[in-house]
């Protein structure tokens, strides 16, 4: 049989599903011990024992200088400033979006504006974002807003011209004005296809958080990570990668299960 | 009582010149079937009746009056596919026409309003033997059971005329027959005026009261694009078939009522 035919049972799926996190986590502990066995004070491969020192001082004592827990203000600090973006990106793709995908003139004002828009690289907005509003929470959160929003308004507008021209007949024949259209169905075919965005966009979302407050900060998972790196903190760094990892899962999944609970009608072609 | 008069409707894409010469008039109450073959405009000439394209010369009258020039709720649709919501369920669709017309900023019924506008629904899903689906989605119903929606839905709405755009051409040919019975138990019991367009002879006739034939009367290729199709046909279906509130003058008496008849029932 051709092996394109051959489905894995479901016990060896999730075998071989697992076997390239085990070979990772096998290949580093091999390389930590013997690293570590020619010289204790090596700091680039630590050992688990050690990260979790490094972590303990990170989540349970507060610290010094101003109290903090670090490692929970970091998490909270970055967690809020990747909410704010994303809401802002999410406002701005469903109010122009939508209205750029289904009002021919509105189209016209928007649409090649934000495809212009789009091409910018928006880490090089950064510089003129600190120079304009400053180095606070505003050019950090702007960021994010700046590199997701033209990608989700489009996805949007795209979702909207996707819906067949019979439905929106149709509409128009049950005598539905341009409002009632857009409230009962234009928006409510949108939103599920929303969330398949709104995962899209968040993995530059990190990407931009990140940056900006590797740039400049003074909290943050980002700031932490960078901060630590100049003295070679790799028991910081490692955890600290793991838990953004983490957290971006947690994030996927839960966008990916409020997607099945709350649009049942819904079925994506996407396979898993 | 609506008639709809079309009066030397021409339409040209350019320099192609898609139908010429379009003179008909369409008596209340009658079921008016379209048919030709593939190109010669006949859905072209249904989207000039639903507003979607302007003719180029002549003009669509719906009552005396010319058409507006965009679809409304006084020409009901049912297409080939895309015909329902898929996000609303059964009732749902069948309740949304309704609440676009009462409900002009929430689209939606709360209430008494609501409570009728559900018993009248639910009298329509009847009639298209849809009862016991009223919670499901379109999605996990059959095409069969899809264009019946569709149907029900559009009738809701009580239009002037019900347009339908090939409804019944991508079902399977039992299923059809059944629509088919249907789609004549509707237009007896409820008095519309139907337009329809269909590739099918023989759908044209069992349902027809008046079937017309588009035809190009030049097809070589060299004048094609000159010519456009125009009526070849114009046949009134023998023997005549009766709606039920239909007077002595050939007109409905009153706007279509809302009757309960189980089709699945008279169907098996």
């Amino acid at each position: 049989m051709r092996i394109i035919n051959r489905h894995p049972s479901r016990g060896l799926y999730i075998l071989l599903a697992s076997l390239p996190f085990i070979a990772l986590a096998v290949a580093y502990s091999i390389g930590s011990y013997q690293r570590l066995s020619v010289n204790p004070a090596d700091k680039i491969l630590p050992s688990v024992t050690q990260m979790m020192a490094a972590m303990n001082e990170l989540m349970f004592v507060p610290d010094k200088r101003t109290g903090d827990y670090l490692f929970w203000s970091d998490t909270a600090i970055s967690l809020w400033r990747l909410a704010c973006g994303m809401g802002i990106s999410i406002a701005l793709s469903l109010i122009l979006g939508v209205t750029a995908g289904f009002i021919p003139w509105v189209r016209a004002l928007v649409k090649p504006f934000v495809e212009a828009f789009s091409l910018i690289p928006p880490i090089t907005i950064l510089p003129i974002l600190f120079i304009m509003v400053g180095l606070d929470e505003a050019s950090k959160i702007t960021l994010i807003a700046v590199g997701t929003a033209p990608l989700m308004l489009r996805a949007v507008a795209l979702a909207v011209e996707e819906i067949p021209r019979e439905m929106i007949v149709k509409a128009q024949t049950l005598g539905a004005s341009t409002w009632q259209m857009i409230t009962r169905v234009v928006l409510p075919q949108v939103l599920p296809k929303l969330i398949v965005a709104t995962r899209f966009a968040l993995i530059p979302a990190w990407i931009f958080l990140v940056s900006a407050e590797a740039i400049a900060a003074v909290s943050g998972l980002g700031y932490r990570i960078f901060l630590v790196r100049r003295f070679l903190s790799m028991d910081v760094i490692i955890p600290y990668v793991l838990w953004i990892t983490l957290l971006a899962w947690l994030m996927d999944l839960t966008l990916a299960m409020l997607q099945r609970r709350l649009f049942p009608w819904f079925q994506p072609e996407q396979k898993s | 009582m609506t008639t709809v008069v079309l009066e030397k409707i021409w339409k040209e894409y350019g320099d192609q010149i898609v139908l010429e010469n379009i003179d008909i008039t369409i008596e209340s109450g009658s079921f008016v079937a379209l048919v030709g073959p593939s190109g010669c405009g006949k859905t072209t000439l249904l989207k000039m009746l639903l507003g979607e394209e302007r003719p180029t010369n002549g003009q669509i009258l719906l009552d005396g009056i010319p058409l507006k020039a965009e679809p409304d709720w006084d020409r009901g649709v049912v297409f080939q596919r895309y015909s329902v919501f898929p996000h609303l369920t059964v009732l749902g669709n069948v309740l949304v026409g309704r609440e676009f017309e009462q409900s002009r900023f929430w689209g939606r019924l709360f209430g008494a309003k609501r409570k009728a506008a559900i018993e009248d629904a639910r009298a329509l899903l009847k009639s298209v033997g849809l009862s016991d689906h009223e919670n499901k989605y379109p999605a996990a119903l059959s095409g069969g059971m899809q264009q019946r929606l569709a149907l029900a839905q559009a009738l809701m709405r009580k239009p002037k005329v019900l347009l339908l755009d090939e409804p019944f051409g991508a079902l399977d040919p039992g299923i059809r027959a059944e629509v088919h019975a249907l789609m004549n138990e509707l237009w007896v019991e409820q008095g519309i005026t139907v337009v329809m367009v269909t590739h099918d002879l023989s759908e044209a006739f069992r349902l027809g009261t008046r079937v017309i034939a588009l035809e190009r009367r030049r097809n070589r290729p060299e004048e094609k694009e000159r010519y456009g199709a125009t009526i070849a046909h114009d046949i009134p279906v023998w023997p005549p078939k009766k709606q039920k509130k239909l007077n002595g003058s050939g007109a409905a008496i009153e706007p279509p009522a809302l009757v309960a008849t189980d089709v699945s029932a008279a169907v098996h």
